[in-house]
């Protein structure tokens, strides 16, 4: 059944290779639809947050809704929903993904089909969506718009015949992409009058008006003062405003079926307006809620941590901040030894952790200390009680463990099929275990691994592409606990466990890893007065050691001529240095230690 | 009478030396007398600013000083004579490179009034030399220090460098044994630092500057002050040596914080506690002091807690350290009250010592004075 205002709605995403351009391309059907002034639009407006801008990636969703006229002079309604574009967020791309019909495909003209775009395309082909494949970049020297329209059909197994050839940089043949889309991608279909059943694709926190949740209405309608339950957590509310996306908010009357708007509803917390969970009436609820929710489970813990501890409380808030727009990112209080009080936060993933980190810097101007990473990790101890730990310091003494486990995932890598070795490799590297490898045809392959996941959470996806040139994909997930044996790694300078750097790894791992730290902290460490050992223990077993000898000169050059000043800009830059140590133990450490013990690249 | 240091830059050489950052130029001999005569108008504007002012030394820098000829010179000289009041012990110093002294200069500047000859050598050996980018070899050094002597000069001081590239350590023996054999009256000792957008910063970045190691570079700096104590000189700061009462009261100007004004390109000047320099743009010096404009850039206006800040870590440099007595009756506290927790720290770490009437660094504190200095900072 569809209405004939659903037949001149068309709901889609842009999926798209990093860089290929699919935020450039948004701009210009924006800016073709004319809901916007060039004057008015900042470049790349779908990216509005600086970070994802400098990292070319999207992080939290931005959804706008453009008018376009077609040849014949119809008025279409165009929902262009946005998508991350992280391994870390494969679940809130699904999500988005599943609010559309449709799915435009930026290749690069010079490029071809890479490994995110065929990632981001089986997303897509998952929840059934028509692809519209556009060839971008055809303005370049290098373009090979026939060549890749073959790669498009060979390698996807769509017709690419019809792809529209643009320059999103320039605004080429944008008519091209908007008639495509009108043309292409199927109308959304449901019964407008039936009950309420709406799909949240994303949300985040406003001051004023509490949670806005971005929804994808699948059946039915909503509007101000309708009772709505939260499916999965059971929550009820009542709605005080509903909207659409110009891409600023414009309230509506009501949002019926095909629509895709917000919902205000007076919600104070992100918990209760979960991506993925379902919208319905509260007094007439539906009986199944739309497939393929989860609940976000962080994955990764570390401690963040002031650089100065009297900022404690401005943590807490910024933290508190950011967590009412994000329901992944948990937190609570915690203490080291080294460096006083801080929290335990738990992240989707690595990428996550650093988005978050240098959110909690950029947008509240703070100076952090984050420990290593880690994994939850389950202790049986010798009397059968079993515990959970994620930060290796309440690991419990050793006398006491029966045995450890640590949590693997099943990860499925896709991947021409020239890269297998390489991959076979790390992925042997990583103590990976093959569980399968599909051929997709004679090209691409799929190689199904369980792997421990705290060799994942490192830099197991920048390795895995730089093994490929990038053409891999990778997706994980969770898949139980498998004993291990485990060790707990303590790093000591001048003598003293810094409990700060203590860290959880495979006993098989221990001795490389405690000699690259070992080389990175003596790198980064500056000479004190006295010499300083650094040593990697496992229990009293020093594994690696390295030395920074005394510092035996610290003389400025002559005082020529009278130039004071400069002496004195020499001196105090030399103090601000110091100020932004960190006092661990007796040694003076700079923040870029806890970074150089974050970050470890085996090949060194 | 209140005292003032005059320091004088002529910012010329015939060569830039690979280690040098300084401000000077090698190929405007063109405009060298243009710029002695704004120099000289520069110093002539200033008479009525200092006119309460006694002069206790006067530095002329560069560069090099003793590339001017007898007529640039002699202008200079005669406008300071004219401008300034004297102090009857005026130390006058003229810098001077061996490759562009000559018997007339010599006898000039002694006949003059210039009383400290400050000869640039570095080292004794003609491959340091020439790695140095020095113009000069040994033997025209040795000639002129003898002219020097022959004219008059009973002060001169040799300029010293070690941790230079190639050096051993029995060169930097040798450099001193000869030196202390010619028996000038002050001697400055400075280890080579590579400094920013210079020749040798170059090389050292590709790995082609062949340094000694900190070992090797501390047994020199070691044996350096050994040997001097050991044949008649002193240490009297940091770097410099000399035999008593010959102690450069020009740069002890700079380390007790007192004031002085500087002419010349981007040349520094400490009154009433305000530091301000010249313009390094050399064309913009030359337009300005013609138009009857001043080039000069206030650095920084110290306050009370600023200057006592300084007078810390500028007094430390020097052997004899902070004069407890000359503190209080300048500032009107003692040091202790600033400084209790710093003076307290460093002493426990044993880089400062502390007696009834100094504040010094302990030898280990002068091998790492600036972990000293950043304490006297303040936030």
């Amino acid at each position: 059944m569809i209405s004939n205002r659903q037949k001149r709605i068309r709901n889609f995403s842009i999926i798209a290779h990093i860089d290929h351009g699919k935020s450039t391309l948004a701009d210009r059907l924006i800016e073709k639809t004319g809901l916007l002034t060039k004057r008015e639009m900042k470049e790349q407006i779908l990216d509005s947050m600086d970070l994802e801008r400098e990292r070319g990636i999207t992080i939290k969703l931005q959804t706008t809704r453009l008018v376009y006229k077609d040849k014949t002079g119809e008025e279409y309604i165009l929902n262009l929903i946005d998508t991350p574009g992280h391994v870390d967020f494969t679940y809130e791309v699904s999500r988005s993904l599943a609010a559309c019909e449709g799915a435009v495909l930026v290749v690069d003209a010079a490029q071809g089909v890479e490994a995110q775009t065929l990632a981001n395309v089986y997303l897509a082909l998952d929840q059934n969506l028509e692809i519209v494949p556009v060839i971008n970049k055809i303005d370049l020297p290098s373009a090979r718009p026939e060549e890749i329209k073959h790669e498009i059909e060979e390698i996807i197994g769509i017709d690419a015949s019809e792809a529209p050839l643009v320059s999103a940089k320039s605004g080429l043949n944008m008519e091209d992409v908007l008639e495509a889309i009108v043309k292409h991608v199927p109308a959304p279909t449901g019964d407008e009058d039936g009950t309420l059943k709406a799909l949240i694709f994303d949300s985040y926190y406003d001051s004023y008006k509490g949670i806005i949740a971005y929804l994808s209405i699948k059946q039915g309608s909503v509007k101000r003062g309708d009772k709505i339950l939260m499916m999965a957590t059971g929550k009820k509310f009542e709605v005080t405003e509903v909207g659409i996306f110009v891409p600023g908010q414009v309230p509506v009357d009501e949002l019926k079926a095909g629509d895709v708007g917000y919902l205000t509803a007076s919600i104070k917390n992100v918990v209760d307006v979960r991506v993925g969970d379902t919208v319905t009436s509260a007094d007439h609820p539906v009986d199944e809620p739309l497939p393929g929710y989860q609940k976000a489970v962080p994955m990764v813990y570390c401690g963040i941590y002031p650089a100065e501890g009297e900022k404690y409380g401005d943590v807490r808030d910024a933290l508190e901040k950011l967590q009412v727009n994000d329901a992944a990112l948990e937190f609570e209080a915690e203490t080291s030894n080294a460096l006083g009080f801080g929290f335990r936060c738990g992240f989707l993933g690595l990428l996550h952790m650093e988005i978050i980190q240098e959110r909690l810097e950029r947008e509240f101007d703070l100076d952090l200390i984050a420990t290593s990473p880690s994994v939850i990790y389950r202790i049986t101890k010798t009397n059968d009680e079993v515990v959970m730990i994620q930060n290796p310091t309440n690991l419990p003494p050793t006398e006491e463990i029966s045995f450890m486990e640590e949590p693997i995932v099943a990860a499925k890598i896709m991947l021409p099929n020239e890269y297998v070795g390489n991959v076979m490799e790390l992925c042997q590297d990583r103590r990976g275990n093959m569980k399968n490898m599909e051929y997709l045809d004679e090209k691409r392959v799929t190689l199904h691994y369980e792997l421990p996941l705290n060799e994942v959470i490192y830099d197991f996806f920048d390795a895995l592409k730089s093994k490929t040139k990038g053409y891999a994909s990778l997706n994980y997930e969770l898949n139980g606990y498998s004993r291990s044996k485990l060790v707990k790694m303590e790093i000591l300078l001048n003598k003293d466990i810094i409990d700060a750097f203590s860290m959880i790894v495979h006993e098989s791992k221990a001795e490389s890893r405690g000699r690259i730290i070992c080389e990175k902290l003596k790198e980064v460490i500056p000479r004190h007065m006295f010499a300083i050992p650094i040593q990697a223990a496992i229990g009293n077993k020093v594994i690696a050691r390295e030395n920074i000898s005394a510092l035996r000169k610290d003389v400025l050059a002559k005082c020529y001529g009278g130039d004071i000043s400069r002496k004195k800009k020499l001196l105090q830059k030399q103090k601000e240095g110091k100020k932004r140590m960190r006092q661990l133990g007796s040694v003076e450490v700079p923040q870029e230690a806890f970074m150089a013990i974050l970050k470890y690249d085996e090949d060194k | 009478m209140k005292k003032l240091g005059v320091y004088i830059h002529i910012p010329f050489c015939i060569k830039k030396c690979h280690y040098c950052d300084f401000q000077s130029f090698s190929n405007l001999e063109h405009i060298i007398s243009e710029y002695v005569d704004a120099l000289c108008m520069e110093i002539k504007s200033s008479k009525e600013k200092f006119k309460r002012y006694k002069i206790k030394s006067i530095f002329i820098g560069g560069g090099t000083p003793s590339i001017l000829t007898i007529k640039d010179i002699d202008k200079i000289l005669s406008v300071l004579y004219s401008t300034f009041e004297m102090d009857s012990f005026l130390e006058f110093s003229i810098e001077s490179n061996p490759g562009t002294l000559t018997k007339e200069k010599v006898k000039y500047y002694t006949k003059s009034g210039i009383n400290r000859l400050s000869i640039g050598l570095q080292a004794w050996q003609d491959q340091l030399l020439k790695k140095l980018g020095r113009i000069h070899d040994k033997d025209t050094f040795v000639k002129n220090f003898h002219l020097a002597r022959e004219y008059g000069f009973n002060n001169i001081n040799i300029d010293l460098m070690f941790s230079l590239p190639n050096q051993t350590f029995s060169h930097w023996e040798e450099t001193l044994s000869n030196i202390v054999d010619l028996n000038p009256e002050h001697i400055s000792s400075y280890s080579l630092k590579i400094e920013e957008n210079t020749i040798f910063e170059k090389e050292y970045k590709s790995g082609r500057l062949n340094l000694p190691n900190e070992e090797e570079d501390r047994k020199m700096y070691e044996y350096t002050q050994g040997f001097l104590e050991k044949n008649g000189y002193h240490r009297y700061e940091i770097s410099n040596f000399s035999k008593s009462n010959y102690e450069c009261e020009h740069n002890k100007i700079y380390w007790k914080n007192e004031e002085y004004i500087g002419f010349g390109l981007g040349a520094h000047s400490y009154i009433n506690r305000i530091r301000f320099s010249n313009t390094n743009d050399i064309k913009e010096y030359i337009y300005n002091i013609k138009q009857d404009k001043s080039s000069n850039i206030i650095e920084e206006k110290n306050s009370l807690k600023d200057e006592i800040a300084e007078t810390m870590f500028l007094g430390l440099r020097m052997m004899a350290g902070i004069d407890l007595k000359y503190f209080e009756e300048r500032y009107k506290k003692s040091p202790f009250e600033i400084y209790e927790k710093q003076i307290l720290k460093l002493q426990s770490q044993g880089l400062l010592k502390v007696d009834d009437k100094n504040i010094q660094l302990t030898n280990k504190g002068i091998d790492l004075s600036n972990q000293v200095f950043v304490e006297f900072l303040l936030d």
